[in-house]
């Protein structure tokens, strides 16, 4: 399976990663050698072959619904690059 | 006595211990050094001056006392991964280059609470993406082997600042081999412990299924003494195993004697390297004279490895880096023109092409349509390949190998192709696969150049790894070969 450049450049969107037209056109040459690596894959047979997500295989732990941890909001939005009045700061969305 | 920096971790202690160091000697030794080689090596991004020299006088002031913990005023550094509250983490990013983290990752309060004192931060690939360490966005790290030479990556500020004497001990991940490949390319020990053994909270996640913090050091003896100090459960990390830890130096010395060393077939083929396999050689004689038998063993689809994991290992990276949008912390384009805009530019300048071309990869296989042929295939893979290592390790109790198919490489030999660079991980990914552990450490010299043989265990088997490896440099000197000039 080989991508074409309008391949790349809806992925491109779905990631949410702008790409000069430059970049859109190194990428798809090496995305393409990556994918060829890839579908090595397809010859191995893995019929009724159950996936393993995690090597453990571990269950989800609980915890009790107790609250841990106090309030750090000014601490964690101090790393933002805009916020104000405890809000994250973007360009306007609703006019 | 040799110069204070050529100590390891557990000569160090004693010298701390018996009063013939102090801490501040000790922190002042290793910070000269720091200052006099990294503008060549450029192991670090960030040196903590302050921070450690007066950390190395509380100590000094706290051991007068008597009132020190065990490895109070010992050095250390950290791979710029691990978050350290009030002072940077990259991750080797443009994205995080002025990012401070607001708390420490497990591992770094784990190593504060032991009195380790950080040196600074380590350069690594950017968000721990490659095997050279050309993708930082701090520039390439340099091997002090070979200054034309790469480290390894990703962890190759760890392995270039212990190799070069910079620090006697160094943290560092490995996702696909980011520990192990960069320890045997620039002749150190590293290990990288089962998934689960080590808290990620705080490690700036890459391949969550994937990624396990370790260490990067001169000795076995030192990696078992820093791993009793980082492994242990952690409720922060959910995926953290609930398993005691172990004395981890307390069977350093047990004999080999009856040990069976499993050698996988597709380890020692045709294609292995010629000097490879004589330095392999080396290697196992010096096992078999420590009483150890070899067995032949096959692990059938180690071939496919490299294929799922550049599944696998993107597909996680996609949606773990979807976290940087230039709101909540992070690089921010100037002057957005809408929401969109300032997602997809804060993104597109603030990643570098590798990332880029990981995220593109895993957001591909992720999208619609593609779920059975891509992930679902990689994952169907993953379990054959650990059903490969337990039929493995039910044969014998080490598995060897060489951790990689050559020595270091010139920098710029392999940028222009992705997939030659993602192939010098060929022996390492596949333990990630299983979540076993697995230690890289010194081979004999090529050509002047170091070498490293790669121990693979059964999960929680870090004390066997460790164990055999003590041995072997018990019994060889190839762990104590330093780099010319340096």
């Amino acid at each position: 399976m080989s991508l074409t450049s309008d391949d790349v450049k809806r992925v491109a969107k779905l990631a949410r990663l702008g790409l000069t037209q430059t970049e859109t056109n190194e990428t798809l040459t090496q995305l393409n050698s990556i994918l060829g690596l890839v579908d090595q894959m397809q010859q191995t047979e893995t019929d009724g072959v159950a996936p393993l997500a995690h090597p453990l295989e571990l269950t989800q732990t609980l915890r009790a619904d107790q609250v841990t941890e106090t309030n750090h909001r000014e601490k964690y939005q101090s790393a933002a690059p805009h916020a104000e009045a405890g809000l994250y700061l973007v360009p306007r969305v609703v006019e | 006595m040799s110069q204070i920096t050529d100590l390891t971790l557990a000569q160090l202690k004693q010298a701390l211990g018996d009063g013939d160091l102090s801490s501040v000697e000790i922190t002042t030794a290793f910070l000269d050094r720091i200052d006099s080689l990294n503008p060549e090596l450029n192991a670090f991004i960030t040196i903590s001056h302050e921070d450690a020299c007066k950390a190395a006088a509380d100590a000094d002031a706290a051991r007068a006392k008597g009132k020190a913990p065990a490895f109070a005023g010992l050095p250390m550094a950290h791979k710029d991964l691990f978050c350290t509250d009030g002072t940077r983490t990259t991750c080797g990013s443009k994205m995080l280059a002025d990012f401070v983290a607001p708390y420490d990752a497990h591992v770094v309060s784990r190593c504060q609470q032991a009195g380790l004192i950080s040196l600074g931060k380590l350069n690594m690939d950017e968000f721990a993406m490659g095997s050279s360490n050309e993708n930082s966005f701090f520039g390439a790290v340099k091997n002090p082997w070979d200054l034309s030479r790469v480290p390894g990556g990703s962890s190759g500020g760890s392995a270039a600042a212990v190799a070069a004497r910079m620090t006697p001990l160094a943290t560092a991940t490995d996702t696909g081999g980011s520990i192990r490949q960069p320890a045997a390319l620039t002749g150190t020990s590293g290990l990288k412990p089962t998934y689960g053994r080590v808290s990620r909270f705080g490690m700036i996640a890459f391949a969550s299924s994937l990624d396990q913090g370790g260490l990067i050091a001169h000795t076995a003896e030192d990696i078992a003494l820093g791993l009793g100090l980082i492994a242990g459960h952690d409720p922060r990390d959910s995926t953290s195993a609930d398993q005691a830890v172990p004395d981890y130096t307390a069977t350093l010395n047990d004999s080999l004697k009856g040990k069976i060393i499993g050698l996988p077939a597709q380890f020692f083929d045709e294609r292995l390297d010629p000097a490879m396999r004589r330095s392999m050689d080396d290697v196992l004689d010096v096992f078999r004279s420590l009483g150890a038998t070899t067995v032949d063993v096959s692990l059938d689809h180690i071939a496919e490895a490299i294929p799922a994991y550049y599944v696998i290992a993107p597909a996680e990276a996609s949606s773990n880096l979807s976290r940087f949008d230039g709101v909540r912390f992070g690089y921010r384009a100037d002057n957005p023109k809408d929401l969109t805009d300032l997602y997809e530019r804060s993104r597109g300048e603030g990643f570098g092409s590798e990332v880029k071309r990981r995220i593109l990869i895993g957001t591909y296989a992720l999208s619609e349509g593609y779920y059975d042929a891509y992930y679902k295939k990689a994952q169907q893979i993953r379990r054959l390949i650990k059903q490969d290592f337990e039929q493995a390790l039910s044969q014998c109790d080490l598995l060897f190998g060489p951790t990689t198919p050559s020595t270091a490489f010139v920098i710029g030999e392999k940028t222009a192709d992705p997939v030659a660079m993602y192939l010098e991980d060929i022996y390492t990914v596949a333990t990630n696969m299983a979540g076993l552990p697995g230690g890289s450490f010194q081979a004999p010299l090529i050509d002047g150049l170091p070498s490293g043989y790669q121990l693979t265990g059964p999960a929680f088997g870090e004390g066997a790894i460790l164990n055999a490896a003590h041995q072997i440099q018990t019994a060889t000197d190839w762990h104590t070969l330093r780099p010319e000039g340096l």
